[in-house]
């Protein structure tokens, strides 16, 4: 029998996803040894056109991380979709539009206008942008159009399975493969990970104050973190009432805040909503002119609680920009 | 046209929803009711045990299902049935619209008020201020706005399926209702 094959694949993104797989080390000699790797564009060479030339459904499975914000990532995402029986989304920006998504506080030409002409570092005098279609020499080679929306892999095709974290954590994917090979796979949608808080994993947990009265908030480079206090109890906005588990409580370990890359759990719907919910109910002044006082802690929301759930928030996107 | 210079059609008024306590607001509006107040009937009214109940996330998500405004009503500070309620709404109320406002929403669209059993009137005032004022916004329309952003995408869907019945070969359809491309 020939072994299962398996594609990995890279949209908006930064690679830290890619990095992940590599961080499976010796592990990922035990992956290769039984399944094929059919594309994988960061680490090996293969063309769009073998893929386009396989079979539907003839890839078992496809990890695809980044978020959708280009016409070529959404034809492969279409075409890797159509070739694979499962196509997981891997890591926050595929999950709930990631870092990426963030530029859904921005019209598109603000984001082309400052990234090619009055970005500090740019010099193009010309203002040159990239064109869809240039006429070179006789050739007319074609650009991918960016997308007024970013987007997460499910906004744009079916996902089966997601695997959250920015990036990925080794332990996640390797518990993702065996699920994989094994067949024992949760229903269809399902987040692997496990469907509980943060805190549940924290070594913080201990510490974590029962009633929480915010007299200010601080920002992580505004404090001495104290090395085992829950974050909470500090005045420090930490995503993990909010966010799943199943990272190890890395970041806490690490003595940052938790900035909420592996999403909300199944029972929460907006995540940034979800936060602020929490910390906002547990500030302690009672009068508007105090809380706001104490609320300038939090100088940017949208940035603090939606820094990865962006694009699968409830609202998607700033709710004013256009799409023309 | 652009979706924001569409202007709203000539019989469209506000759909607001109104998230009441149970022990001040509604039974203020309950009152202003048996008084025989007339208010603009813009509002749909949703009853809670009490403000403190509002999660952000309803707010949000009426906002995204389609309401053009969202007015949350509790007992005065200090009267809460629950003696701290009120104050959780009004913290979370201070950030939650100055997240909308970064988000887009203008400010007029989401609105906390006291308002005590006894003031009925102040029910049909907050009530006809706040339509007169959506109604000069114009409509939020979220759904709309998706379905105009997912365009892009769908476009690009029609291509695929055109090419492939050129090809002879058929896509698959999603089964998952968020995907766009069905």
């Amino acid at each position: 029998m020939s072994k299962p094959k398996v594609a990995f694949y890279w949209c908006a993104s930064c690679g830290g996803c890619e990095e992940t797989v590599v961080d499976l080390a010796e592990d990922i000699l035990g992956v290769v040894e039984k399944v094929d790797i059919v594309l994988w564009p960061v680490a090996m060479d293969f063309k769009y056109k073998d893929v386009e030339a396989m079979a539907d459904g003839s890839i078992t499975a496809t990890l695809l991380n980044g978020a959708i914000r280009s016409s070529e990532q959404e034809e492969m995402a279409v075409l890797l979709r159509r070739k694979s029986q499962y196509l997981i989304a891997y890591g926050s920006c595929a999950h709930l539009g990631g870092i990426p998504a963030l530029a859904n506080q921005f019209e598109r030409e603000e984001i082309l206008r400052f990234n090619y002409e009055d970005a500090p570092s740019v010099i193009n005098e010309a203002k040159t942008r990239p064109q869809l279609v240039t006429e070179i020499d006789g050739h007319r080679p074609h650009l991918p159009e960016l997308r007024h929306v970013v987007r997460s892999l499910d906004q744009v095709v079916d996902v089966d399975f997601y695997i959250p974290g920015c990036p990925p954590t080794p332990n996640l994917t390797k518990a993702a493969f065996n699920a994989l090979l094994s067949g024992q796979l949760p229903p269809k949608g399902s987040v692997l990970a496990p469907d509980t808080a943060l805190c549940d994993e924290c070594p913080r947990k201990a510490t974590k104050p029962v009633d929480v009265a915010f007299s200010e908030f601080k920002r992580p480079h505004q404090k001495l973190l104290e090395p085992e206090q829950c974050f909470l109890a500090q005045g420090v906005v930490c995503m993990g009432p909010a966010t799943r588990s199943g990272c190890a409580a890395q970041c806490t370990c690490g003595n940052m805040p938790c900035t909420g890359c592996f999403g909300p759990t199944s029972r929460v719907r907006d995540q940034g909503a979800k936060i602020l919910s929490s910390l906002c109910a547990n500030i302690g002044a009672k009068t508007e002119a105090e809380i706001n006082t104490v609320l300038q802690g939090i100088p940017d929301p949208v940035g603090t609680f939606y820094r990865y759930g962006m694009a699968k928030s409830l609202l998607r996107r700033r709710v004013d920009l256009t799409t023309t | 046209m652009s979706e924001l210079t569409s202007l709203p059609k000539a019989d469209w008024t506000p759909r607001i929803v109104a998230f009441f306590c149970n022990w001040c607001t509604y039974t203020a509006a309950d009152l202003a009711g048996v008084s025989r107040l007339k208010y603009a009937p813009n509002v749909r009214v949703i009853r809670l045990m009490c403000s403190g109940r509002v999660d952000p996330q309803f707010v949000l998500d009426a906002l995204r299902r389609g309401a053009d405004g969202v007015l949350i009503g509790g007992c005065h500070p200090g009267d809460c049935h629950y003696v701290e309620g009120n104050y959780k709404m009004l913290r979370r109320f201070q950030l939650l619209h100055r997240m909308l406002r970064d988000m887009g929403v203008a400010e007029q669209r989401v609105r906390l008020e006291w308002i005590s059993a006894a003031e009925g009137e102040r029910v049909k005032f907050v009530i006809n201020e706040m339509t007169a004022q959506i109604k000069a916004l114009g409509p939020l329309n979220l759904p709309q706005k998706f379905e105009n952003w997912d365009r892009e995408v769908i476009e690009l869907a029609r291509h695929v399926r055109q090419q492939e019945e050129i090809s002879g070969v058929t896509m698959p359809t999603p089964a998952e209702k968020e995907a766009v491309h069905v």
